[in-house]
């Protein structure tokens, strides 16, 4: 959070004198103990006497007392108005957080306060909590708490129960000295007695003292001759003379035309001099004010203005507008880089180029980076299209599901939940539905195993970027976990799930899950996650009918170019298989004892391996000796535990009972 | 109508003095001609008939020097008054930044006023301009003519000014009244001009 004071306004440039002495002071031991002395400190004004000069003031010693401090400085305005946005953006607890957080705190104009009731209860909230906190509080108004029209009698004790300051109209004096200040700083001078002469002017405030020196100023450049204190006054128009009434028949000339005789017309010219000067220089130097508003703004919303600051330093500047533009449109696209990088690695975002015009450059570079760096989830396998899928009664339900789904994306069944035992096509159909979606345009699909969501989060936890890895699985347009059942006991994995599903469920995205059992049969898996699971459809995958078992092994043999005859896969089909998996495995052995005769597929070279006719030699060829199933190299059974390796010889034992 | 150049640091402003026949218009000119002093002013061009009646228009180039580091330029214009040139005041009245109306204060010119009012301002929507948006002042000259022969200031307000414009009273052969219809009319150009670059 970056403060936006402008280094213009620091005690240093305040002009301290009696009708200020007090605000002073207390602005000066409150920046050196903040929260410590008067809070909250409440200074009050007519307008340009100084209230946002002396705030930011404050802002700066505080700064520079501690510079570890979070200093925020802003208007009501931008306080409401930054309020307003985070409540329509859903962050309002954001928004207070970030304010709780600041160590001082600076509002300027609260007077606007009036009319705004539920601002007003935030602030009561917001000083509450600072104060509770130890945290400074500042605050200017144009008139002290209680004559802030309908305003909220329990803030107005607040803001009154610190110390409330007002500052006055400065004195001669002070006048005088304020003057000094000012033209040293814009390096005019003056003879003797001029700035006298400006001061005894009766003004409500130091703005019009600093018109009023600008004007000298512009007249002196002009006429190329210096101001005494005799025509001061009629260049200010002090003296007898109104402003330039339009009265007919006044006699506003004869003034000039006779005191000089033949020089009066030349007066009569340089009046008019004097006067164009003046409209000249109120519109040539308006640039400046809109520099000084645009450095503001952008420092208000934490950017480096530097480049328009040194604009501010020329006399006057060329395309003051263009440089505006540009620097403007330079800033938007670092908010756009920002946003980017923040979506997909927000602890990236955080980094001061996105902050800084001057280091555009270096913020695309960064933006590249986080780009090129920001992998996509894992996607779906396209082992496994939907087309392969063998469709029967027994998994109709789940398909036609997994079909509507793909229909119409995260809006009809949402949460999908496909279970049924292992070996049903549970992955697989989790996989088709993947790559269905996949095919969408921008479509981000997060496609994996549990298990290897559980390990990245692992990963990302020791590389302490949990950020990115939630930041990479927020994009997804879909997010499909196979096997939900290995959450169990990993709580901090189903935390994060949990806010996932949340997150991705609102947005209309759409989560598939599979599963052994029905989720509620499913022990370990918190009671959240376990009820969002049933939110959906749940959909189960039986035992494969005769249907799919003809397709499953009509598919397999097609792919191995094998043309059977129909009684084999007949008697395929109707042994009793209890998964896909169990079947492909049946057909794998068959295909294997058929290569080791290097004879063909046939109903009989299946029965005769399957009931136990097998012949010696297709186990031979085998080349394991083995529990009665065959490993085969085209897949099946792949896990160690379930086939013995070592088989202990039998020739030993045999010896042994014999001794 | 650029009338700041912040790549090149100029203002330039463009016043026409606007009105009937023999109303004023030149002797304005002439008047501020003799009060600028000589090296901040350039030639006046004036051409006029025999009878110094002005023919085509006077021009009067006004050098204001380095205005916060502006060079400021004023051209002050005059168009022929008679209803026959019309074309070359249409012509004149081009890319104006400001208008001064020099009215002609005796009774029996009133006619001759509105009629050249009407002109100004038909004549300004031919150059796409609005005339209540174009800056404008009035200004009721020879009020130093006989009362009898001439309509006081506020009665002339009541014929012409229904925009509520500055105006002024004048004598332009004397000079009363010149500089302060000067003064106004830039300041409300410049005005604009500030206003306009803001934009």
């Amino acid at each position: 959070m970056t403060s936006a004071l402008n280094p213009k306004y620091s005690f240093d440039s305040f002009v301290v004198g009696a009708a200020n002495r007090l605000a002073v002071t207390a602005g000066h031991t409150v920046a050196e103990s903040p929260g410590a002395a008067y809070n909250p400190l409440f200074i009050y004004s007519g307008s340009g006497l100084g209230k946002t000069h002396l705030l930011m003031a404050v802002g700066h010693a505080a700064k520079k007392a501690a510079p570890k401090l979070n200093i925020e400085y802003l208007t009501l305005d931008e306080y409401v108005e930054a309020f307003h946005a985070s409540v329509a953006a859903g962050q309002g607890d954001a928004f207070r957080r970030r304010f709780q957080n600041v160590d001082v705190l600076l509002v300027d104009d609260v007077q606007f306060l009036t009319n705004r009731k539920e601002m007003q209860s935030e602030l009561l909230r917001l000083t509450e909590a600072l104060q509770a906190a130890g945290r400074q509080i500042v605050l200017t108004s144009d008139r002290p708490p209680p004559d802030i029209a309908d305003l909220d009698e329990r803030l107005i004790s607040r803001l009154s129960g610190g110390l409330v300051v007002d500052m006055g109209t400065p004195d001669y004096e002070t006048r005088v000295a304020i003057l000094r200040r000012k033209s040293e700083e814009r390096g005019a001078r003056f003879e003797p007695g001029v700035l006298e002469a400006v001061a005894q002017a009766e003004v409500g405030n130091v703005r019009e003292l600093m018109g009023a020196l600008n004007r000298l100023v512009a007249f002196q450049a002009v006429n190329d001759t210096s101001i005494n204190a005799e025509t001061v006054k009629r260049i200010l128009g002090l003296a007898s003379e109104g402003a330039g009434s339009a009265s007919p028949g006044d006699g506003r000339t004869p003034a000039a035309k006779g005191g000089g005789g033949g020089g009066g017309g030349g007066d009569e010219f340089g009046e008019f001099l004097a006067d164009v000067t003046v409209t000249v220089g109120k519109a040539v130097e308006a640039w400046r004010a809109r520099v000084g508003e645009a450095v503001l703004r952008w420092e208000g919303e934490g950017y480096r203005t530097q480049r328009l600051e040194a604009l501010l330093q020329r006399d006057a500047p060329a395309a003051v507008d263009k440089a505006i533009a540009a620097f403007a449109e330079d800033v938007e696209r670092l908010k756009a880089l920002e946003a980017e990088v923040a979506e997909l690695d927000p602890q990236a975002a955080g980094q001061s180029v996105f902050r800084d015009p001057e280091r555009l450059s270096e913020a695309e570079d960064a933006a590249a980076k986080v780009r090129a760096g920001a992998a996509p989830p894992p996607g779906p396998s396209a082992a496994f299209p939907l087309a392969a899928f063998a469709v029967g009664p027994s998994n109709q339900v789940a398909v036609s599901a997994a079909r509507a789904a793909l229909e119409r994306p995260g809006k009809k069944y949402n949460p999908l939940v496909l279970v049924g035992k292992s070996g049903l096509g549970k992955t697989h159909l989790l996989n088709a539905i993947g790559l269905e979606l996949a095919r969408g345009k921008r479509a981000v699909v997060a496609c994996l195993s549990t298990q290897a969501f559980i390990d990245e989060l692992i990963a990302a936890i020791d590389g302490n970027r949990v950020d990115w890895w939630r930041a990479r699985y927020r994009r997804a347009t879909a997010l499909l976990l196979d096997d939900i059942h290995l959450l169990a006991g990993k709580e901090r994995t189903q935390e994060e799930l949990f806010n996932l599903f949340n997150l991705l469920q609102d947005k209309d995205r759409q989560l598939v899950f599979t599963a052994p059992a029905h989720p509620n049969t499913l022990s370990g898996l918190e009671e959240r996650v376990v009820s969002r699971l049933e939110g959906g459809l749940v959909a189960e995958l039986k035992e494969p009918d005769r249907e799919v078992k003809r397709a499953v092994l009509e598919r397999m043999l097609t792919q191995q170019a094998v043309h059977p005859e129909p009684a084999l896969i007949d008697y395929l089909a109707d042994r009793p298989t209890d998964s896909v998996r169990s079947l492909v495995g049946l057909l794998q052995r068959v295909a294997s004892a058929a290569a080791a005769q290097d004879g063909p597929l046939t109903a009989g070279l299946a029965r005769e391996v399957l009931e136990g006719q097998s012949s010696r030699d297709s186990r031979r060829a085998g080349g394991f000796r083995t529990s009665g199933l065959v490993v085969s190299s085209l897949g099946g059974i792949k896990s160690r535990e379930k086939v013995v390796w070592d088989w202990i010889d039998v020739g030993d034992r045999v010896i042994e009972e014999f001794r | 109508m650029s009338l700041v150049n912040f790549t090149t640091r100029e203002i330039t402003c463009k016043i026409v003095y606007y009105g009937p026949g023999r109303s004023g218009k030149t002797t304005n000119l002439h008047y501020i001609y003799g009060r600028v002093p000589e090296s901040r002013r350039g030639r006046m061009v004036s051409l006029a008939t025999q009878t110094d009646r002005t023919l085509f228009f006077d021009f009067l180039p006004i050098d204001l020097g380095q205005i916060s580091g502006f060079s400021t330029r004023f051209q002050l214009y005059t168009v022929p008054g008679q209803v026959y040139y019309n074309a070359t005041r249409r012509l004149v009245l081009q890319g104006a930044d400001g208008v001064v109306f020099v009215g002609d204060s005796q009774a029996r010119q009133l006619d001759e006023n509105l009629e050249s009012l009407q002109n100004l301002q038909s004549n300004l929507l031919e150059h796409g301009v609005d005339i209540r948006t174009i800056p404008l002042v009035l200004q009721y000259n020879k009020q130093d003519l006989p009362l009898e022969l001439i309509l006081s200031p506020a009665d002339l307000d009541d014929a012409l000014n229904f925009r509520g414009v500055p105006s002024f009273s004048a004598d332009a052969l004397h000079g009363k009244g010149v500089f302060e219809t000067l003064k106004s009319i830039s300041e409300l150009v410049l005005k604009k001009l500030a206003a306009g670059t803001a934009a």
